[in-house]
């Protein structure tokens, strides 16, 4: 084990996690066996095998990480290939998720990749609660936001609202437009999740439909026209797809018309590509830095070696270089990683009385509450055709609509009384029944203090 | 042996890989008793979606219908029956599509019913400025709908998607009207068929 090659391998590694030193996290203690540990048990998932997750992988391969998995849902372009390094040209094609997992094992000896060629809503809860730590290298606010509600559903909190470690699953985010981008370490329950800083993202830029079907001024009004309004006039319900590239090439002719019509330049293929699909051009170096914070984060959350980044890195080389860190707080009442109000209830407490109970307790006090739980309406006070497809269940017990789980988290909606004003709120319980088990299996409280 | 790492206030946490050793052997455990995890999740989209909703305050001109059950509120319809205006006595149904991160993007609209109006065009595409340009998270579904109401009882020649209908309105609002009766009860406006819808 102790040849020389695996120690000239590991000398960078092992002078993190051999030596103590000032920055270190809590609790860190150097030794031989960290390494060993970060080798046999951490295990990451990698989710996009783009330009970030190329790099991503590289870099955690490379950094003693040794069980990995990768997960995206895209076949390999031509136009992928000046940056996403893992790719070459008689891959094109094939899954990214499948080549890029192959190539880093080829490459890096030891690391075990395992593939996902699918999109991330087709896997589990299962799936995504067997990894320590999940890195995200994504391009949409919409994969993001489900990877966060994905992982901060595993959280749990104690009985005095503090988050269980054990319960917590770490997300390194990072994201790139050109010049610029972002790294971010999410610890739920203790830093703000990414539905805490939803606020952060600028809204798209959208023309109004008057504008690109009257008077356009831009090549980009050309194209939005050919895309939004044209191909709905000529396509009756056909859809558009983005990823077709007859589509585009069609979208992209129309554009070039429409031009011509009103005297606009600047309408060529790639731009309307860039315009239909909301593309601004990507660039390696940035996704090289950002990857590589985010993997040096994910060493840090699993070896302890340093404190973690707190919490948000943007980075800018448009005109020069800034580059800073933001402790971004969290919403205390965030929907997805807040701890909400806990209620205890009897396995026998109906609906109705469970709403009942919600206008007199102290911490909720909302007399008329809708009530959901994953996704399923149990009751809802309005618009009146809703109320009577929910009316039934209200004298079912609230365990039975739970799907006789022992404990979890329902959302409730209505008017509450806040500080003796009436408003309208939305607030998440953790109801835990007494008594009740998850069929056989542990409590996680009993779990987590045996 | 194994000690539990407590998270600081700083924003950091221990040593995690200890516990990811603890869960390697919790797995095996849960592998084993067969556990079961709850499979759907909720989005904070959806429950956005599930307040607005709830709060829904409609004018008694309207009404709405969730053709997929209580359990899809991010695909709903919403029927207008405006009581004053050029469209008097006409019922009109609009398609809502809630996306997943709702309140970040505005929800997509369509009208279903095909009708002669100058800011929506013959495919059912609304030029409403707090769908697109305008949108803000603060905005909420009822905002919408009332958008959509005042299409009707004030429809704009600025803003045209169907510029005939728009220079009608604009040059000879008596004949805009007329146009606007005779395509509520079935019948040709120039080249194009309207099917009844009062």
């Amino acid at each position: 084990m102790a040849d020389t090659a695996t120690n000239g391998r590991w000398r960078d590694l092992d002078k993190l996690l051999l030596r103590p030193g000032n920055l270190v996290g809590p609790n860190f203690e150097p030794s031989p066996e960290l390494r060993d540990d970060l080798q046999t048990y951490a295990r990451v998932l990698v989710v996009g095998a783009g330009g970030l997750g190329c790099e991503l992988l590289k870099d955690l391969a490379l950094s003693g990480f040794r069980n990995l998995e990768v997960i995206d849902m895209d076949r390999i372009e031509v136009s992928n290939l000046n940056r996403q390094f893992l790719f070459r040209l008689q891959d094109v094609g094939k899954p990214k998720a499948e080549v890029a997992a192959q190539r880093v094992m080829e490459r890096v000896s030891g690391v075990n990749i395992v593939p996902h060629f699918c999109r991330i809503e087709d896997k589990d809860l299962e799936f995504y609660s067997d990894f320590n730590i999940i890195a995200l290298g994504l391009d949409s606010i919409e994969a993001r936001s489900y990877i966060n509600a994905v992982a901060c559903s595993f959280l749990e909190y104690d009985s005095d609202d503090n988050p269980m470690e054990e319960t917590m699953k770490p997300m390194v985010d990072g994201g790139t437009e050109g010049f610029k981008g972002h790294a971010r370490v999410i610890l739920p329950g203790v830093t703000p999740c990414f539905e805490c800083t939803i606020w952060l993202f600028p809204p798209q830029v959208k023309f109004p439909l008057c504008t690109l079907a009257e008077t356009p001024r831009t090549a980009a009004h050309c194209i939005e026209y050919a895309h939004l309004i044209k191909w709905g006039e000529v396509h009756v319900g056909k859809s558009f797809d983005e990823d077709d590239p007859e589509h585009m090439q069609w979208v992209y002719s129309e554009a070039v018309k429409r031009a011509e019509l009103f005297g606009i330049l600047g309408v060529t293929y790639s731009f309307t590509q860039g315009v239909v699909k909301n593309i601004i051009p990507a660039i390696a170096s940035t996704n090289a830095l950002i990857s590589a914070a985010c993997a040096l984060e994910a060493l840090k959350i699993a070896t302890g070696c340093s404190k973690t980044m707190s919490n948000y890195l943007t980075y800018n080389g448009l005109e020069g270089l800034h580059t800073k860190v933001t402790e971004f707080v969290r919403d205390k009442d965030c929907l997805v990683c807040g701890p909400g109000v806990l209620i205890e209830l009897d396995t026998s407490t109906t609906l109705q009385k469970f709403i009942d109970l919600l206008g007199e307790h102290p911490k909720v006090r909302m007399p008329k509450a809708s009530v959901a739980h994953r996704g399923e309406n149990l009751y809802m006070q309005a618009p009146p055709i809703l109320e009577e497809m929910t009316r039934s269940n209200l004298q079912v017990s609230l365990y039975n609509l739970m799907g006789k789980l022992a404990r979890d988290v329902v959302h409730v909606t209505g008017a509450a009384a806040v500080n003796g004003k009436t408003a309208s709120s939305l607030r998440k319980l953790r109801i835990v029944f007494r008594g009740a088990t998850n069929d056989g299996v542990a409590d996680m409280d009993t779990a987590g203090g045996a | 042996m194994l000690k539990m790492s407590q998270y600081l206030n700083d924003g950091t946490v221990g040593i995690m890989i200890k516990l990811f050793k603890v869960k390697e052997k919790q797995r095996e455990i849960a592998e084993n008793a067969n556990g079961k995890a709850p499979v759907k999740k909720q989005s904070a989209g959806e429950l956005r979606l599930h307040k607005d909703i709830c709060e829904l305050n409609l004018p008694k001109t309207t009404t709405i219908n969730f053709p997929n059950g209580k359990d899809d509120l991010m695909n709903f319809e919403v029927t207008i029956r405006p009581d004053e205006g050029y469209y008097l006595g006409g019922t009109f149904v609009f398609t809502f599509h809630v996306p997943t991160i709702y309140p970040h993007e505005a929800p997509k609209v369509k009208c279903k019913t095909k009708l002669y109006h100058p800011n929506i065009d013959l495919e059912g595409n609304v030029c409403l400025n707090i769908l697109r340009e305008d949108w803000k998270p603060v905005l909420n579904i009822n905002t919408v709908i009332y958008g959509l109401h005042h299409l009707f009882t004030q429809p704009n020649h600025e803003d045209p998607l169907n510029s005939d209908a728009a220079a009608v309105l604009r040059d000879n609002p008596k004949m805009f009207e007329a146009n606007v009766r005779r395509a509520m009860a079935g019948g040709y406006v120039g080249q194009t068929y309207f099917s009844r819808c009062v």
